[in-house]
């Protein structure tokens, strides 16, 4: 069914697909109901500690287990068996790292995991932890990518690689035009280093750990606090050497994921192997420090960019240097490729260019590896790209919005396919930029700028557009051959003897809402009412495998996958009511409320029906479906290539240059999310990424000092934007449907963060401009806006 | 992280507290509302054989007046003061500067006491008392004394208490009808701890005034007296002298000389006007 068939479904005003139906989760989250895996208590459960490494790069030497406690406390030596995680990726000249769950040989971060100690609570466990002796002959640190990836790097993180970069690629398109030319003879040429920081992602919930091996049912289970718990059963089999069917993942309520969730965890690894070793059930909940200081980080990349473009603004062709700092091992599934590689497809962002190059590094050095963060590499390029069109803007002398008007795919093009082969499904790049525009009322905001202000601060505005690629499917991901590549999407489908529908999907929520929109789409399908459906997901042993929640796939693939069932169970149910009303099948139609007899108007709910079939077999006519009103069935994307939701950002700033602060006095998004399967779960989407967006510009940071030893180790030091920082937004939607999904609805749980770096930096570059100052790194935090104003005063001989 | 053993006592009143030092000697540590110390006993950055809690003790939870000198009790709440549930002899200052410290949250539970005994430079009660040159009321073995702020604070987390004394209150003067007061601070979100404070006050009637730069690495550096304040606020000598102030306190850090001197400078021009803080 295309979307145009599925738009005329049975939709009732506050139902279904299209509906602001109120969270189902809400009632429990609100009251504080929810369960999380600290939440978990279990007869007999021991807590563990980590002894974890303080220095960036060394050498292990001896371990000393305190005198009397050795039984309580592990090293690799004595988890025998077990393997290092290793994500691998299929993508030519790519170096594997080899992960061990506790050091082997050396360590290669700060808080990388020596030894596992396990005592009757958290605070015993951390007292026997401080007194484990480790003997670690410092190496050298290596700390800058740029650095760690050139001919004389300080250190090899890995010895066996030769080099510090797990991987480099090499893009060079010349369709239609020739670079070499437009570089020799493009009248406009603009080159810029650019920088993201380095971020920790701070969800709510840290990471958390509780597991038992259950002797009756010869399994492990493992209760963590994860997105993707089918992919973290396969990486745990794959290193414990445990076969699958022992193994089960649970992941209750997940406060918060964006990516920091996506992993296989060493720490999974050691307590997996610690239930089984004690047969006791252990708990490991990462405190604050350990999430900011020893686990993932994200978003570090260094851009060497050069646009080249015509005196009109018209983009002409990209080459760009990018550098991804992956950090020391390659996480699982993901791999330390996935964001640097990416780059060189998604650089070119929403617009059409002759050529475009673009040479990319996964770089290891000794800091935490990094993860995909909500947004993924997108962030990072959307800033590169964008800050570099209104350098291009200010150089040909136009309105930044003129030079991208002049270069966005316009709508009579879609499906457009890119310079790099990107398939964008549909969409009006140029309308979304004009009604954010619009909306933030430019024309009044450049009035105030020229009247100036009263407090002498300086206004600013800017915008960013951005196109992103979400729930992409087989195709795009099998060529990364990383741990994992989505295929199918199923899910399992279930009527209760009493008329309720069980749903049952391989994906989770860590905040996503899906027990509302997934119920949405069975009210669509199957008319049954939301308060009806219950989801069930987030436990290897009651769903369908899945490769998870990541890559604003759920609401597609999910989506799809529920509707697809939900189509099956209706099929059932109408030959079912229909023998039961005594009509033939095609006079009766499955809507809300159950089975319909068209022409009498006599009905059966559906829980008559689920009653008759369950209770009253008597009553089945003799061709009935045997499987009767469960079924699991699996879905795809017409075309797999991903949808392409989009959105345009713009803002108005107040600079005061005196301090270096930035105030967000007006901020308005215009999106694109195709069908919007419940629109305010998507307004709660995008706002939430916005305060992470508006973070990553202004606040976020994680530095290290030339010791590889992190400087931000409390919230007091790694700053997160909260209510005082986050502005209320204005949002305008957009509803193009894509061709290719169910409903016409695209990924976009994470668009928010992409965009609002690009933005707020425009905006401050747009303010400062008359005064020299250009910024072309976040975040842009006081101390670095002030260093800029200073350096501008002191090369035009002004005061700061 | 989990703090590292400890025992945790209430005694029953403030020489109960005192005996309790005097018996454990370097190993105990008193502790207010628990709102700097907790976190740095967490982060087992601290480690203490004994926490001696002061801030369930009713009476150094009373402030009151006796003529012009206010004395309130080292365990009143940020908040208290924030909320007008003392006396107030100082036009509004102690309200406004309690109002923003830090969050809600930690203004129930910090105490005024527990600020001062901490002495982080960038806590507003540090530079506040400093400012004022209140009197620190302390109570040891040998009964109360009165120690000057300019003398109880000696650097960044150092303070002329000693090991088997607490902090009893402070005590401050009556301001004057014609006196004013201005405080700024910078942060960079609102309840975080200040980058830089700049402050002034001045009391004609009483001839006293002061203006300081406070949240350095060490602790506020205060200029005393009215003409000193005067020259800081002529507008031709004011920026040299600023300047001069960041040099004798030995703010190297470009950035940190920017803010400081702004702030000064604002409180400094909102002195002219009418007494006002900002956050």
């Amino acid at each position: 069914m295309n979307h145009d068939e599925t738009r005329h479904l049975k939709t009732d005003a506050g139902h279904g697909v299209g509906a602001s139906v109120h969270r189902k989760e809400d009632q429990r989250f609100l009251l504080g109901q929810g369960q999380y895996v600290g939440d978990i208590r279990l007869p007999g459960m021991l807590d563990v500690a980590f002894v974890r490494s303080p220095v960036a790069h060394g050498r292990l030497g001896a371990i000393g287990k305190p005198a009397g406690s050795e039984a309580c406390v592990f090293t690799m030596a004595d988890l025998v068996g077990v393997k290092p995680i290793r994500a691998v990726s299929a993508l030519p000249g790519f170096k594997p790292s080899d992960q061990w769950p506790l050091a082997h040989g050396k360590v290669r971060q700060v808080g990388e995991m020596i030894a596992m100690c396990v005592a009757a609570t958290r605070a015993k466990a951390e007292d026997l932890a401080t007194q484990v002796d480790v003997e670690i002959e410092d190496l050298p640190a290596v700390v800058d990518m740029l650095t760690a990836r050139s001919a004389a790097p300080p250190a090899l993180v890995h010895e066996a690689w030769g080099d510090n970069v797990f991987l480099h690629t090499d893009v060079h398109i010349e369709q239609p035009g020739d670079l070499a030319r437009i570089q020799a003879e493009a009248p406009i040429v603009v080159r810029r280093q650019v920088r993201t920081a380095r971020q920790s992602m701070a969800p709510l919930e840290g990471r958390g750990v509780v597991c038992q091996w259950d002797t009756r049912l010869d399994q492990l289970v493992m209760h963590t606090s994860a997105q993707m718990p089918h992919i973290n059963r396969a990486g745990l089999s794959e290193c414990l050497g445990l076969d699958q069917g022992r193994i089960r993942v649970i992941s209750p309520d997940v406060g918060g994921g964006f990516g920091y969730k996506g992993i296989l965890l060493p720490e999974e690894i050691c307590l997996a192997w610690l239930a089984m070793h004690l047969r006791r059930p252990v708990r490991w909940i990462e405190d604050r420090r350990e999430q900011l200081t020893a686990s993932t980080n994200c978003r570090e990349h260094a851009y060497d960019i050069t646009l080249y473009a015509e005196r009109s603004g018209r983009l002409l062709a990209i080459d760009c240097e990018a550098t991804v700092d992956s950090g020391a091992y390659s996480s699982y599934p993901f791999s330390a490729c996935l964001e640097a590689a990416q780059v060189g497809s998604i650089l070119p962002g929403p617009y059409r260019m002759d050529a475009f190059a673009c040479r990319t590094w996964s770089v290891a050095t000794n800091k935490p590896p990094i993860l995909p963060y909500r947004g993924v590499a997108r962030t990072g390029v959307c800033f590169a790209l964008e800050i570099m069109m209104d350098a291009v803007a200010r150089e040909a002398g136009i309105e930044p919005h003129e030079v991208r008007l002049a270069n966005l795919v316009q709508p009579g093009q879609m499906p457009f396919e890119n310079v790099t082969g990107k398939h964008f499904d549909s969409g009006d790049y140029p309308q979304a930029l004009n009604r954010a525009l619009a909306a933030l009322d430019l024309p009044a905001w450049r009035a105030r700028q020229r009247r100036g202000e009263a407090d002498d601060r300086r206004i600013g505005v800017g915008h960013a557009i951005y196109c992103e690629q979400a729930a992409h499917g087989t195709s795009v991901y099998h060529g990364w051959g990383i741990p994992m590549v989505p295929g199918h999407e199923a899910c399992s489908a279930r009527l209760t003897p009493d008329g309720i529908l069980e749903l049952r999907i391989g994906a989770h929520s860590h905040g996503q809402s899906m027990e509302t929109t997934l119920a949405q789409v069975a009210y669509t399908v199957l008319g049954i009412d939301e308060s009806q459906v219950r989801l069930v997901h987030g436990d290897t042993a009651m769903s369908p495998y899945s490769t998870g929640t990541w890559g604003s796939r759920c609401a597609v693939m999910s989506g799809g996958a529920v509707a697809q069932a939900c189509e099956a169970i209706a099929n059932r149910v109408r030959h079912i009511g229909a023998a039961l009303l005594e009509a033939p099948w095609d006079s009766v139609e499955v809507g809300p409320g159950g089975v319909v007899h068209g022409a009498s108007g006599r009905r059966l709910s559906l829980a008559e029906i689920a009653h008759a079939w369950y209770r009253q077999p008597q009553r089945m006519p003799a061709d009935v479906d045997p499987a009767g009103l469960e079924v699991t069935a699996g879905y795809k994307a017409g075309r797999d290539t991903g949808t392409f939701s989009y959105a345009a950002h713009a803002c108005a700033v107040a600079i005061d240059t005196r301090l270096g602060t930035v105030e967000l006095l007006d901020y308005v998004i215009c999106e694109d999310g195709g069908v919007l399967l419940n629109p305010m779960v998507v307004d709660g989407q995008i706002l939430g990424g916005l305060a992470q967006g508006i973070g990553t510009a202004l606040y976020e940071e994680m530095p290290y000092d030339d010791e590889g030893q992190p400087l931000a180790s409390t919230l007091a030091d790694y700053l997160l934007p909260g209510a005082t920082e986050v502005p209320m937004a204005r949002l305008e939607h957009m509803e193009t449907p894509s061709p290719h999904t169910r409903f016409g609805q695209k990924g976009i749980g994470e668009g928010g963060a992409i965009a609002p770096p690009a933005a707020i930096v425009n905006a401050i570059n747009d303010a400062l401009a008359a005064l020299g100052v250009e910024i072309t790194e976040c975040p842009v935090t006081p101390r670095k806006l002030r260093a800029a104003l200073r350096a501008a005063a002191q090369a035009s001989g002004a005061d700061a | 992280m989990k703090a590292a053993p400890f025992e945790f006592v209430r005694p029953d009143d403030a020489a109960d507290a005192v005996r309790r030092l005097m018996a454990t000697g370097d190993g105990a540590k008193i502790c207010g509302g628990s709102q700097s110390l907790g976190p740095m006993l967490n982060l087992r950055l601290v480690q203490v054989e004994q926490l001696v809690g002061l801030a369930h003790i009713t009476a150094l939870k009373q402030a009151q007046v006796d003529g012009d000198v206010l004395r309130i009790g080292a365990a009143v709440t940020h908040a208290r003061i924030e909320d007008g549930d003392l006396p107030d002899l100082t036009a509004g200052l102690l309200p406004a500067v309690a109002a923003n410290i830090a969050y809600r949250a930690v203004r129930n539970r910090g105490t005024l006491g527990g600020s001062i005994a901490h002495a982080d430079p960038a806590a507003d009660w540090v530079s506040v008392m400093c400012l004022l040159n209140a009197s620190i009321v302390l109570l040891g073995p040998t009964g109360e004394r009165r120690v000057p702020a300019k003398d109880f604070f000696l650097g960044p987390f150092t303070t002329a208490l000693a090991s088997d004394e607490i902090v009893l209150a402070i005590e401050l003067r009556r301001f004057s009808p014609q006196a004013r007061w201005a405080y700024r601070k910078v942060c960079r979100k609102p309840g975080e701890f200040a980058d830089a404070i700049g402050a002034a006050w001045t009391d004609p009637a009483r001839g006293q005034a002061r203006a300081l730069i406070g949240a350095l690495s060490g602790m506020p550096h205060v200029v005393d007296g009215i003409d000193a304040v005067a020259k800081l606020q002529d507008p031709h000598t004011g920026p040299a002298a600023i300047q001069r102030m960041l040099d004798d306190a030995g703010v190297d850090d470009a950035y940190e000389r920017d803010v400081h001197a702004e702030m000064l400078r604002q409180a400094l021009a909102d002195l002219n006007q009418a007494s006002r803080s900002s956050p």
